[in-house]
């Protein structure tokens, strides 16, 4: 071991190094910054770009909504809704349509507290509100994975201001999860309360449906409602067969306005526009960050570039003597190599630290999550590598000094 | 003497061309990083009306559920009852109140050609105008009266009135809303401050709305509301139950130009919820907050934390970059050894041999903050595309900016060449002369 390091020629380095401390202190404080950097914005993309790779449990690249805005006076809104479902849903292309209060991933919709008890005083569990019919489930393209889907019976017609809610309810897995301790089958039957006092008997588990609000911790819990509502807005969603969805998203636009003049048609929107308004603020950070590690190790690299160049010119000489004195070119550049290493180490050892650090603050100011160790192992070879490359030109340059350099004077 | 340095700092340059044209770039790459991110966070965080954002409150009183705080750190929710809303309204003890929720409705122009439209708007009571000294291109705000006897009066803004009247003086004339006449009282000129302090509930950088009407028609129920509603108490169907209800969604702003002043209206809230407890009421009397605009904003946290996350990391890349710098320039005095040698040998004095090196850092430094300043401006230009609309009025640089951006870069650069400008001193002439 000893013989291989004595090989390695470490002693004179470390005495060479010495001799610079400011200069190998310089690289190794840019790699320990660049690491510390590096691996919490890589973490942070990971985080963003897990949320965004949740599915939402829609059939996303068919369905798309539109916004029916009644101002005419004396409208009767209820045969209105059904003359106009009926109409969407015979549209040729068309899978299957229903009124809707709020859309998954918009931003905006209700949400109510389901207990498992009633009372007053009882911890309940948050739920978003899908307010649908017996469409419902195709047309959302959601997966029910036990119980059944409502009839057309238990529709009801909910009016402004009312709080009455129906006597059945289809929820999601992971909402019927968080109720009964993650035994989701055991949900199907039971009855559960909503608004404190009024129960609700479940009769259907659906297995993804997300909640409107993609920041919420409970993103996944979700339970469907059978009303249809009252009130001069609604919101119609509409699924289509694979590949028509833009075709006739128009068509029903048209189609809806010309029908009816007492209403506004606005915002027809598909899912996946709404995805990428939704995700926008993510996408953008992710791409800002993405450009920030990218431009930081460039940085880092031709700094490094920059100073092995100066002080491999600075050593031409010492460089030709040790060619003179039979040291082959591979053992010049090995050299080279092996002192960006003990740098670089130093660095990544100082710089692992500093992201742990960083890391400890960000979990502490943002409510981030803490970093996993893995990400730091890589983030350390990357940089050790990084390194390694960039010093290899210089390394090549100084391979190349002739031997004769040492008998010339200096340059 | 400056000139000459200047000139001796470009010849230094041009020789080493790559390492300056590498330094440039890492001081510039810093600069515009850091100038970006501190730009949205300085526009986020700015005082959207300084003269008098001391003497508007927001009022908070906790009307709460009795067994958990609204919110998880204990404070006051951020809306109000209809009841408490409209109580406090009513009593005009502050110099002005505006009480306000957000609202929408259709616009039917009297032009049977153009379709009708939705609009974004906003209850108000008639304070608001003068509160938040809203500027007009026509007309005024409506008078008290007009809130308590409920009259159909508007407030448009001027791109509604471009879009309806063609931007004539409207005045007196009426806009067809929600099936009912509205008489225009004033046309509001361009307002769009940022933060959007007033309200802030539905995102703190949205626009200003299109009309205004006073708040009290919301219980004609003509409109619809739009905004957040909250509610812990499950409540009885029907308008009227719902207003009586412990739903919080108004919000109510309070102009008190002295000290003694909020005192005073402090004390009235608290005996308002002293009174309200002994009818079962407000389990948390002593909870009830009165915050200036940027005590509010800053508790609300306008400023988001991908914004302050950052330029966190913008800054801690600048100083990367400055290592960077620091390292290239050590290496770069160092090499011209001989020459400071030569330099020393024919005269000059330590401190010129000083004075020379930190005007060649601070080109550089200039050079750098330069580019840094066009990087800034495209990673503006980018985190508007990126980002969408709502950020447009934050990614804007203003002189301020600009000449923290060159200062920030001359700065950091002269900081950067200080200890390898002090090295470049210690040369010892002889043995520089010596070893040639």
């Amino acid at each position: 071991m000893l013989e291989l390091l004595a090989r390695l020629e470490l002693g004179p380095m470390f005495r060479a190094l010495m001799r610079n401390k400011i200069g190998a202190l310089l690289i190794a404080l840019q790699i320990a910054l660049t690491l510390t950097i590096m691996v919490n914005a890589i973490f942070m993309m990971q985080e963003r770009s897990q949320q965004m790779a949740r599915a939402s449990g829609l059939d996303e690249t068919n369905t798309f909504y539109l916004s029916n805005t009644v101002f005419a006076q004396d409208y009767n809104l209820k045969t209105a809704l059904q003359q106009d479902l009926q109409r969407i849903r015979q549209t040729p292309g068309v899978v299957d349509a229903i009124q809707l209060n709020a859309i998954p991933l918009s931003g905006g919709g209700w949400s109510m507290s389901l207990q498992t008890k009633a009372g007053d005083d009882i911890e309940g569990t948050g739920s978003a509100v899908y307010m649908v019919d017996e469409h419902g489930i195709n047309a959302l393209g959601v997966e029910l994975i036990a119980g059944e889907n409502f009839q057309s019976s238990d529709i009801g017609w909910r009016e402004i201001g009312s709080t009455k809610w129906p006597a059945k309810t289809i929820i999601t897995k992971a909402l019927a999860e968080a109720m009964f301790e993650g035994d989701w089958k055991s949900a199907l039957g039971k009855t559960v309360y909503i608004d404190n006092h009024q129960p609700m008997q479940i009769t259907g588990i659906i297995n993804t449906l997300q909640a409107p609000w993609n920041g919420w911790n409970g993103v996944e819990r979700s339970m469907l409602v059978p009303q249809q509502l009252d009130g001069k807005g609604s919101r119609f969603f509409i699924r289509t067969e694979p590949g028509r969805r833009d075709e006739l998203m128009p068509v029903i636009e048209k189609m809806l306005a010309e029908s009816d003049r007492g209403r506004i048609i606005r915002n027809v929107t598909s899912m996946e526009q709404t995805r990428d308004e939704s995700y926008q603020e993510h996408q953008a950070t992710n791409t800002i960050l993405l450009t920030v590690i990218i431009v930081l190790t460039l940085i880092t690299g031709f700094g490094i570039v920059g100073l092995a160049m100066f002080s491999i010119n600075r050593r031409t000489r010492q460089i030709g003597t040790r060619r003179a004195l039979g040291a082959s070119q591979w053992q010049v550049m090995r050299y080279f190599m092996l002192e960006n290493l003990l740098i670089s180490f130093a660095g990544v050892m100082l710089g692992a630290a500093g992201a742990v650090g960083l890391n400890i603050w960000l979990v502490a100011t943002f409510s981030m999550s803490p970093l996993s160790p893995v990400l730091l192992v890589i983030g350390i070879v990357a940089l050790l590598i990084v390194g390694q490359l960039a010093v290899s030109y210089p390394a090549l340059v100084a391979s190349k000094i002739s031997p004769a350099t040492a008998t010339r004077g200096r340059a | 003497m400056f000139s000459y340095y200047v000139k001796l700092a470009y010849l230094s340059c041009k020789r080493t061309w790559g390492m300056t044209l590498l330094m440039v770039c890492a001081i510039g790459l810093g600069i515009g990083a850091s100038m970006t991110t501190i730009t949205v966070n300085y526009l986020m965080s700015a005082n959207p009306i300084p003269h008098k954002s001391e003497q508007l409150f927001f009022v908070q009183m906790d009307s709460w559920q009795p067994n958990n705080p609204y919110n998880d750190d204990g404070d006051a929710p951020t809306q109000l009852t209809y009841r408490d809303a409209t109580y406090l309204w009513q009593a005009q003890k502050a110099k002005r109140q505006s009480i306000q929720s957000g609202m929408a409705a259709v616009i039917e122009p009297a032009d049977k050609e153009v379709l009708p439209f939705m609009v974004q708007g906003r209850a108000n009571s008639a304070d608001f105008f003068a509160m938040f000294d809203v500027p007009f291109l026509y007309g005024t705000g409506w008078d008290h009266q007009a809130d308590l006897k409920k009259e159909r009066v508007i407030v448009i803004n001027a791109e509604l009135n471009e879009r309806l009247f063609g931007g004539k003086d409207s005045t007196g004339q009426t806009v067809r809303m929600a099936g009912e006449d509205y008489k225009i009282t004033g046309v509001m000129d361009r307002w769009n401050p940022k933060p959007r302090f007033y309200d802030i509930s539905t995102g703190a950088f949205n626009d200003v709305e299109e009309v205004f009407v006073p708040f009290s028609l919301i219980t004609e129920q003509k409109f619809s509301r739009s905004g957040n509603t909250n509610c812990w108490k499950p409540t009885e169907s029907g308008f009227q139950a719902f207003l009586d209800s412990e739903c919080i969604w108004v919000q109510l702003w309070v102009e008190l130009p002295t000290e003694q002043d909020k005192d005073a209206y402090f004390s009235f809230m608290n005996a308002y919820a002293k009174e309200q407890h002994q009818y079962g009421r407000f389990a948390r009397t002593d909870n009830n907050k009165l915050r200036d605009v940027m005590q509010w904003l800053e508790y609300a946290e306008v400023v988001s934390d991908d914004a302050s996350m950052m330029m966190a990391m913008s800054l801690m890349f600048l100083l990367v970059c400055l290592l960077n710098t620091v390292g290239l320039l050590l290496a770069k005095f160092l090499s011209k050894a001989s020459e400071i040698g030569v330099r020393q040998a024919l005269g000059a004095s330590r401190n010129d041999l000083f004075t020379q090196h930190l005007i060649e850092s601070g080109c550089i430094g200039l050079a750098g903050g330069l580019l840094g300043l066009i990087l800034a401006l495209l990673g503006l230009e980018a985190i508007k595309v990126m980002y969408g609309d709502w950020i447009r009025d934050l990614a804007q640089l203003d002189l301020t900016l600009v000449a923290m951006a060159i200062g920030l870069a001359i700065v950091s650069a002269l900081l950067a060449g200080l200890y390898p400008t002090w090295r470049a001193c210690q040369v010892q002439p002889s043995v520089q002369l010596k070893s040639q």
